[in-house]
Order: structure tokens, then C-alpha cells, then sequence
């Protein structure tokens, strides 16, 4: 029997309703449209699906729809500012920091996570940092640049 | 299935004991959604704990600490009287998955998960942590290496749940540490691991000791010859290559595709001597 969620996405109220065994992730990309998270494996592997649930770091598909009741969801979606993009977003796109795109999301929200935390992070707590987030095209290294490009942009460096 | 998010202990196991069907305590979800996912359960009923206050706090009291069952392990590294005190517990906590998984994943989880090579339970162990349970009989208080009983089997009757781990007081001088052994550098399952807590005497001889082995054995094991060895020793060569010998003559492990009987119980020995070094110094022995 679905339930129905009163939730917080990305700043906006929002209500849905889905089945108690329905992951938060695909509550956000089948019932709300939000598909800029995405499903590499569904097992906690990969990080594509990758949002911040109350400020923490989390994997949508290891999360229970209706376990949204009354938190704050933070996803990529919520990461430009109108048509302004996030310093991490333009660093991506600037350093060619993705191919097919699939893992982007997940990385984008795993690395503003980790830039909250530590804003001027080494490469080697970077990697650590993003150690959740597979990527099967760029080998990692565009990914690491764009990040401390992005960090050093937004300390004002 | 149905699910409930009970705000006291009680509801809970109330909710629990009530079940008909398969009834799961979910924490931090991430043995549980990803049993649930792959078609290995499919639970009746799911109890979150994460609005229950009291499971979802960190606690210095008078004899120690107290870890409420739903504190994600990313929570226990933001907790800088906690890392002070349990350097090993915490860093064997933040071992777990990756970022995101420490978002959510919580040390009870991985005690009652069962899992030979549960990375916070060894650490947990040689901390002499306990664990608190409730049930429809009430409470009762276990050592943690008493929960888990077979692989993916815990010692929790019908209706019980775990509600908070109690870590002891701390002696002046004490140090814990805890080290696994992996073929990556992160998001892997141990193939052998050591935890070892220790407390030191003015002149740096060690007073007392507790050294636990992970995936070595079905359960995590607590090895006392091992802590005997280094009791009364200033951690020399001599007390450490008796750790050694004792962690390895415990080891009862498998063969299988992450590590050979002989390389587990071989890795064994090393990891608790460096573990045993590591919280030596962090108890301040030189
Ligand atoms: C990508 C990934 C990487 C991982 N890496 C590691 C790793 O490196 N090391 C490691 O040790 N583990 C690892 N794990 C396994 C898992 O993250 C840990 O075991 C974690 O600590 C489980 O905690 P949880 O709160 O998420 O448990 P849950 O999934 O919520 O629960 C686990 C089990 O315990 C039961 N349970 C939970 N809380 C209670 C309670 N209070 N009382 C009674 N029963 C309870 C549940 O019903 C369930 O059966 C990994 C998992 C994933 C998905
Ligand atoms: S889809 Fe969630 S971690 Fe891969
Ligand atoms: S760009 Fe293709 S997986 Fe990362």
C-alpha cells in the first residue's frame, strides 16, 4: 500500500507517495522527475546516486522512499543557481572532467559534500574523499583536477 | 511490507514483538536495502530507529560513552571527545564503505549484520564495548563478542533490539587501534583484521590488554593468550612475536577467494603486532 511523504527536495516542499520498499532514489527519478541522480548498481557501489539527506552524504538507492519524511534532500539538481552553474559543475565541464556523463551527478554531489567539509582538500583526501564514486571512462585524474580547481575558485584563491 | 518509524524504544520492540512474519530493525540500511534489493529477504515488516532520540545520540556518561544504536558511523569521526578517547574504535568505524555508506551505516548495524569481517566489531571488542539490548522481557546488557554467534546469526531472541553500545571508562594511558588488511586502499571487506586497546603503568608497562581478530574465524574472537602476552611487557620484541603466535594459534579461517587459510593466519600475527604498536603510542609508551 503506498504511504504518502512530506519532504524538502532541493529547498521546495514536496509530496509524494510511494510503496515502503520503493528507494529514494528511484522515488526521485520515477515519481518526481528528478532523474539527474542515477542507478549504476542499486548496491552502494558506485555513488552515481549520490544526495545529501539533512547535510549527510548518502546513496538514494540504500535509502527507503518513505524514509524522506521530514528531511532536507539535497541533489544535483539543486546545484546551479538558475542558469548559473556551481563552480564544481563549471570545473567539470572546463577540465573535461566526463565522458559519457553517467557517474557526473554523483561526483558533483560527492565533491561539494567533501568541499563543505574541507575546503582545501590534498589529492590524496580528494581520492579518499571520492573513493564511493565510480567512473568507468575518465580514470579519475580530470575528475581530481576539476575538483581542486573548483575548491581553490571557491575558497576566493 | 510494512513500515513503521516508532518514536520510543518501547514502540519499537513493542512493534517487534508483535510482528507476524519477518520483522527487520533498519538503521543505516545498508546491509539491510541491499539484502532486500538483491532478493536475499523480504521482510513483512521494517522498524526504522532513526526517530527514536535516545538510539540516535552519542553520550559521555560517568563510566564512559554511549553510542546510540541509529548514530551513523560519520557522526562518531565529527565526535572529538569520542576520537580522543577511542582513536581505533572510530578510525575502524570510518573504515566502512565509502563517505556516502558512513552516512548512514551505523556500528550496531555491523555487530547485528553478523559478519566475520565486520570491520567496527573487532574494535569493539578490544574495547570491552557492550551492548544494550530491549526487549519484550525488558533490558538486558551483553558484551558485544556475545552477539554475534555464526556468520549472519546474532544471540537477539524474537523481539529484541539493540539500543545503545556502552564503551568503558578510560584509564589515563590507554590506546586503541585498529588495522585491516585489503587488496585496495578503501571500499573493501577485510580479509584478515586486528583490533587492540590497551592501558599502560606510569612506566610504560602494559597493565591490562584486549586484542580481537576479525575474519578469521565465524565470529569475531577475542583472544586472551594474545592480551596475555603483552601484559606485564614494555611491548618488546620478545612480547610481540608472542602476540603474534597467539593471534595466529587462534585463527580457525577459510579459504576463499579474497585469502588462503595459511596468508590469514600469517596476516594475523602482523596485524596485531602493528595494531598492538600503534595503540602502545597512543597510549604514550615510547
Ligand atoms: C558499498 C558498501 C560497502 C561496505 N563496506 C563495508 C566495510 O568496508 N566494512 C564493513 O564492515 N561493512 C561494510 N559494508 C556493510 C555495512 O555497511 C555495514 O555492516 C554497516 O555497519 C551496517 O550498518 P547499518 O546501520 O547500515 O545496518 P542495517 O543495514 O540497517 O542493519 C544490518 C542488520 O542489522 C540489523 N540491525 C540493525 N540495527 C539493529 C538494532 N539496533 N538492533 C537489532 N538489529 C539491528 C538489521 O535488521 C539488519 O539485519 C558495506 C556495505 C556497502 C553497501
Ligand atoms: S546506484 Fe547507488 S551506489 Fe550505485
Ligand atoms: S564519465 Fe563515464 S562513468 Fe564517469
Amino acid at each position: 500500500m503506498a504511504v504518502l511523504v512530506s519532504t524538502t527536495i532541493n529547498g521546495d516542499a514536496v509530496e509524494f507517495a510511494c510503496e515502503p520498499d520503493e528507494t529514494l532514489l528511484d522515488v526521485l527519478r520515477n515519481r518526481l522527475g528528478l532523474t539527474g541522480s542515477k542507478e549504476g548498481c542499486a548496491t552502494g557501489d558506485c555513488g552515481a546516486c549520490s544526495v545529501e539527506v539533512d547535510g549527510r552524504l548518502i546513496c538514494s538507492c540504500l535509502m527507503l522512499g518513505v524514509e524522506a519524511e521530514d528531511r532536507e534532500i539535497e541533489t544535483v539538481e539543486g546545484m546551479a543557481d538558475g542558469a548559473t552553474l556551481h563552480p564544481l559543475q563549471t570545473k567539470f565541464i572546463e577540465h573535461a572532467a566526463l565522458q559519457c556523463g553517467v557517474c557526473t551527478p554523483g561526483f558533483l554531489v560527492a565533491a561539494k559534500a567533501l568541499l563543505a567539509k574541507n575546503p582545501d582538500p590534498s589529492e590524496e583526501e580528494i581520492r579518499f574523499g571520492l573513493a564511493g564514486n565510480l567512473c568507468r571512462c575518465t580514470g579519475y585524474d580530470k575528475i581530481v583536477r576539476a575538483v581542486q580547481d573548483a575548491a581553490k575558485e571557491m575558497r576566493g584563491a | 511490507m510494512q513500515y513503521e518509524a516508532p518514536e520510543t524504544t518501547k514502540a519499537a520492540v513493542s512493534l517487534l514483538a508483535k510482528a507476524k512474519g519477518s520483522a527487520y530493525v533498519l538503521a543505516g540500511g545498508s546491509d539491510l536495502l541491499v539484502r532486500m534489493r538483491t532478493g536475499f529477504i523480504e521482510p513483512d515488516l521494517v522498524v526504522d530507529i532513526k526517530r527514536i532520540k535516545s538510539m540516535s545520540e552519542v553520550k559521555k556518561t560517568a563510566t564512559g560513552f554511549s553510542i546510540g544504536a541509529a548514530v551513523p558511523c560519520a557522526a562518531l569521526g565529527e565526535n572529538k571527545a569520542l576520537v580522543k578517547a577511542w582513536p581505533g574504535l572510530v578510525e575502524a568505524a570510518n573504515l566502512i564503505g565509502s563517505k556516502q555508506v558512513q552516512g548512514r551505516c551505523t556500528i550496531t548495524g555491523n555487530m547485528c549484520n553478523a559478519g566475520p569481517a565486520a570491520d567496527s566489531v573487532p574494535a569493539m571488542v578490544a574495547a570491552g564495548a557492550r551492548a544494550v539490548i530491549q526487549g519484550p522481557k525488558g533490558k538486558r546488557v551483553i558484551p558485544v563478542e556475545q552477539v554475534a554467534i555464526a556468520p549472519g546469526k546474532t544471540s537477539l531472541k524474537r523481539g529484541e533490539l539493540v539500543e545503545l553500545i556502552l564503551l568503558p571508562e578510560r584509564k589515563p594511558k590507554s590506546g586503541d587501534a585498529y588495522l585491516r588488511f585489503i587488496p585496495r586502499s578503501e571500499m573493501d571487506i577485510a580479509v584478515v583484521s586486528a583490533g587492540v586497546n590497551l592501558t599502560l603503568d606510569a612506566k610504560g608497562v602494559v597493565t591490562s590488554a584486549r586484542v580481537a581478530l576479525g575474519a578469521v574465524a565465524p565470529t569475531v574472537l577475542l583472544v586472551d593468550a594474545a592480551a596475555k602476552a603483552i601484559i606485564g611487557s614494555k611491548l618488546d620484541d620478545a612480547a610481540l612475536e608472542k602476540l603474534g603466535a597467539a593471534a595466529s594459534a587462534a585463527c580457525r579461517p577459510i579459504d576463499d577467494k579474497r585469502g588462503t587459510i595459511e596468508f590469514r593466519t600469517k596476516v594475523a600475527a602482523v596485524l596485531a603486532k602493528r595494531a598492538a604498536k600503534i595503540a602502545y603510542k597512543r597510549a604514550g609508551g615510547k
